[in-house]
């Protein structure tokens, strides 16, 4: 009897060592796979999130994108040009080393290396040395004041300096050359996540990391996580509703009933960072695209404003978006720093349209090319439509040419800047007003303002105000400034601002809990299985 | 044999010189790749200097020289999309393709000339005209069509299938298979029905007609009055003079299936060199689009070369053409 129950014990000890009551894998499939685990290795929204389940980076940000203490506990500002993070002390990386100071100045070289592409996360902010005060201490010494120093600094992935030494990884992946970089394929961060294999493009898998510094506070329960790219959106669909995924995004707006229809299926929708935008060509002295000669009529603000009130901005939403976004006055979007209620939308009155035309002397109406992508944003290619036919109603013939990404952008970015009007999307990276101030409204010049202003949009009066914004560290004074500044702009209609769309993840009923962050980042951590 | 294996081997390299030639003055069109490998924050400078590294700049002679000179080291070069050399991704990715590719083609072989021998022999049966009704819709219908609708009805509604992917595989050396377990299987099945479909009603019309043709000829005629067994008759006599022309298609086709498996492979996220290619367009990664299409066509050149050695084998009058030649010579 009493051999029985020890068997009995003994077999229900093994039985919970190995299947551990809290063993949840995890599927995920994302449109594309992750171009490197490098994290230098692109700046791009997908790849670095993915990363961040890995690596982790002095500060971090909470699913309300509010920034919290990561791998440094704390920080102040010293002086004015002089910020001091304490660093925490007892995080182990993956392969058992310590972190200390010195891999803190070892990613602060390897960031700005030839063939990183972060090289804005130190250089942005101005930051032009990086000492090491003691093992758990570290200042960072900028050329000016910066009140918004450590703010994209979640993506700046902490990386070992032994192991990168070790495995000969101490400078990005080049480029050119032969040689694949050993942090290509392999990882070795600090997260709450360990790479347990990867096969590229095919299947990434993850598994916890039992050692992880916050993991007493961590909310998910996942401990293995399959990440596997699908392509084309009818298959990614497919192997959500038939039960392969536990999560699948994005669901392109079209599928979305059908997700949410099927048993065991449903789409998370939540508002997106991202703003949708059409730009105009208000530098040229005569469109490339148009039929009006020698002179160019965007630059005349009756023109642009007559074009805005001319959008049908709620046809849009509900035919286009099928409701799914959220028509915007601004180039940002609510979670931006700068954005205010304040703004509303000049109001859809194509009758206004027309008279402004007639006075601006254009009451025939003209003819104008456009650029727009087809596979960049949510239904890019059917809003551009839908806007030539609004325009058509106020005598504005568009021609509209729409093309993939990699020739679109070759076309419309800088240097070549090659169009007269076009549709894009922007994230600020820092979650900040300056970011789209500086890179779409300034006056573009050799140091990288106005560098996305691909209109060349030009008013010295809010240069002068982004520049002050860019080192006032008083935040109400810098709030206000931000705010004259959007004033001017929007009052200049230097843009035609359409919306921000909305995300859509396609859940299954597995999972009890997850966190959509605005910036369309996926952490696992946040992840609740059954 | 061995001079024309060494001829046509020669020759390959003169069409994978010009298929790169050709896929190098198109790359002008694929975009901007360097728009594509940076974030929104790296500066016009860092942009220019990256197209210069990259040797982008430079007039399409000298990028295809420079190409041409590398790989002839036996470097392809880095993909620009994933960072790493692109001889090993096409390696990793050349066994999915070949194994899809050559499934399909057995599968549309052996289920295509059985159907289009019946449907000769049997023209007037109800089973006849179903074949001939369902390879209508297999020849009609565009292959992402039957893949989403097979995914729909058997990964979907049935859940029988997986809807994507390649199950689990198993590496032996540097070949990495699926067709060793059984989830690798399952997995296969989709994408190979669906990539074999258009191939299957080729052969099985093709056979068809063939083999009325020579069910009507006078030799099956003697033959059927010596009194020989009808299946001897069909298969040894009829359905062997047949073969050429199927031989000829089905090897011309092979190259075709492995050609275009892209929309197949991207349509069941196959991890092959389709969908390998299919993502550097998206990116314009030249790298890895040059090497591919110079690898497809080496393979093209390969397999009519084992089409022409297969005419031998199959057909004894090109052997004895050969040998008067050379007699007389």
């Amino acid at each position: 009897m009493l051999r029985t129950t020890a068997i009995v014990a003994a077999s229900a000890t093994i039985l919970a060592a190995s299947l551990p009551a809290h063993a949840k894998d995890f599927r995920f499939a994302f449109q594309a796979d992750a171009n490197s685990m490098d994290p230098y290795n692109v700046n791009e929204s997908f790849t670095l999130g993915f990363q961040g389940n890995i690596y982790e980076g002095l500060v971090g940000r909470g699913p309300a994108l509010d920034i919290l203490p990561s791998l440094a506990t704390e920080w102040s500002v010293e002086e004015p040009t002089r910020w001091r993070f304490k660093l925490r002390q007892g995080v182990k990386y993956h392969d058992g080393r310590s972190f200390t100071a010195d891999d803190v100045v070892f990613s602060a070289e390897r960031v700005q290396k030839e063939g990183s592409d972060l090289k804005a996360r130190l250089a942005t902010p101005g930051v032009v040395d990086v000492i090491k005060i003691d093992d758990y201490t570290v200042d960072f010494v900028t050329a000016k004041p910066n009140p918004i120093l450590h703010v994209e600094w979640e993506t700046w992935s902490i990386i070992s300096k032994g192991w990168a030494e070790e495995h000969n990884a101490t400078d990005p992946q080049a480029v050119t050359g032969s040689e694949e970089n050993y942090a290509t394929r392999n990882a070795n961060g600090t997260g709450p996540y360990i790479l347990e294999s990867r096969e590229v493009d095919v299947r990434t898998v993850l598994r916890e990391n039992p050692d992880w510094w916050d993991r007493a506070n961590k909310r998910g329960n996942v401990t293995r996580v399959v990440m596997t790219p699908i392509g084309t959106d009818a298959t990614r669909v497919a192997a959500l509703l038939s039960g392969e995924l536990d999560l699948a995004y994005p669901i392109s707006v079209q599928d979305i009933e059908r997700v949410n229809r099927t048993a065991g299926t449903r789409v998370l929708v939540g508002p997106e960072l991202r703003t949708i935008y059409l730009g105009m060509d208000q530098f040229r002295d005569e469109l490339l695209y148009s039929n009006v000669k020698g002179t160019n009529p965007l630059k005349d603000k009756r023109v642009r404003q007559a074009m805005y009130q001319a959008i049908d901005i709620e046809a849009i939403k509900s035919k286009v978006m099928r409701g799914l976004s959220n028509p915007s006055a601004m180039m940002v979007g609510p979670g931006i720093n700068g954005y205010s209620e304040k703004f509303k939308r000049l109001p859809y009155d194509p009758d206004a349209s027309r008279r402004l035309l007639s006075e601006a002397g254009y009451g025939d109406g003209f003819e104008i090319g456009m650029d727009c992508p087809n596979n960049r944003y949510v239904n890019d290619e059917t809003i551009c439509q839908a806007f030539v036919s609004m325009m058509a109603r106020i005598g504005i013939k568009v021609d509209l040419n729409a093309q993939p990404r990699s020739q679109y952008f070759a076309k419309v970015l800088a240097p070549k800047m090659d169009t007269s009007l076009f549709l894009l999307g922007w994230t600020p990276g820092s979650y900040d007003s300056h970011n789209p101030l500086f890179l779409l409204h300034g006056c573009q010049n050799d140091s990288g303002n106005g560098q996305f202003n691909l209109g060349r949009y030009c008013n010295p009066e809010v240069d002068a105000l982004t520049s002050q914004i860019l080192s006032e560290t008083d935040t109400d004074k810098r709030n206000a400034l931000i705010e004259q500044a959007w004033t001017k702009t929007i009052d200049d209609v230097a843009y035609l601002p359409l919306h921000q769309q909305a995300l859509a993840w396609g859940i299954s009923d597995g999972v009890a809990d997850i966190a959509q962050r605005a910036d369309n980042v996926f952490h696992v951590r946040h992840v609740v299985m059954k | 044999m061995i001079a024309l294996v060494i001829r046509r081997l020669l020759q390959s390299v003169a069409v994978m010189l010009a298929v790169a030639l050709i896929a190098f003055s198109l790359f002008r069109f694929v975009g901007d790749p360097v728009a594509q490998m940076v974030g929104q924050e790296t500066t016009l400078q860092q942009r220019a200097e990256l197209r210069e590294q990259l040797g982008l700049n430079d007039p399409m002679p000298i990028q295809f020289a420079r190409y041409v000179r590398n790989i002839a080291q036996g470097e392809f070069g880095i993909s620009y999309r994933l960072g790493r050399p692109v001889h090993q991704l096409l390696g990793e990715r050349l066994p999915a393709t070949l194994e899809l590719s050559l499934v399909a083609a057995l599968f549309a072989l052996l289920v295509g000339v059985p159907m289009g021998v019946y449907t000769a022999l049997y023209p007037q049966r109800w089973l006849s005209r179903a074949f001939l009704t369902l390879s209508l819709v297999g020849i009609s219908l565009p292959t992402f069509l039957i893949g989403i609708l097979l995914i729909l009805v058997f990964g979907v509604v049935l859940g029988w299938l997986p809807t994507f992917g390649r199950g689990e595989v198993v590496d032996i050396g540097f070949w990495s298979t699926g067709l060793l377990s059984a989830s690798g299987w399952r997995s296969i099945i989709m994408p190979a029905f669906t990539l074999g479909m258009f191939q299957l009603t080729l052969i099985m019309r093709l056979v068809r007609s063939e083999m009325l043709e020579v069910l009507r000829t006078d030799y099956i005629k003697f033959a059927r009055a010596r009194g020989l067994r009808a299946r001897t008759i069909n298969f040894r006599h009829a359905l062997k003079n047949t073969l050429v022309p199927v031989i000829t298609i089905t090897g011309l086709q092979l190259g075709a299936i492995i050609a275009f498996a892209i929309i197949t492979e991207s349509v069941f996220q196959w991890p092959g060199m389709g969908l390998l290619f299919l993502q550097a367009i998206q990116f314009a990664d030249i790298p890895v689009m040059a090497s591919y299409l110079v690898l497809i066509s080496l393979f093209f050149v390969i397999i009519n070369l084992v089409v022409d050695v297969l005419y031998h084998v199959v057909d004894p009058r090109l052997r004895a053409e050969r040998a008067v030649a050379m007699g007389n010579r």
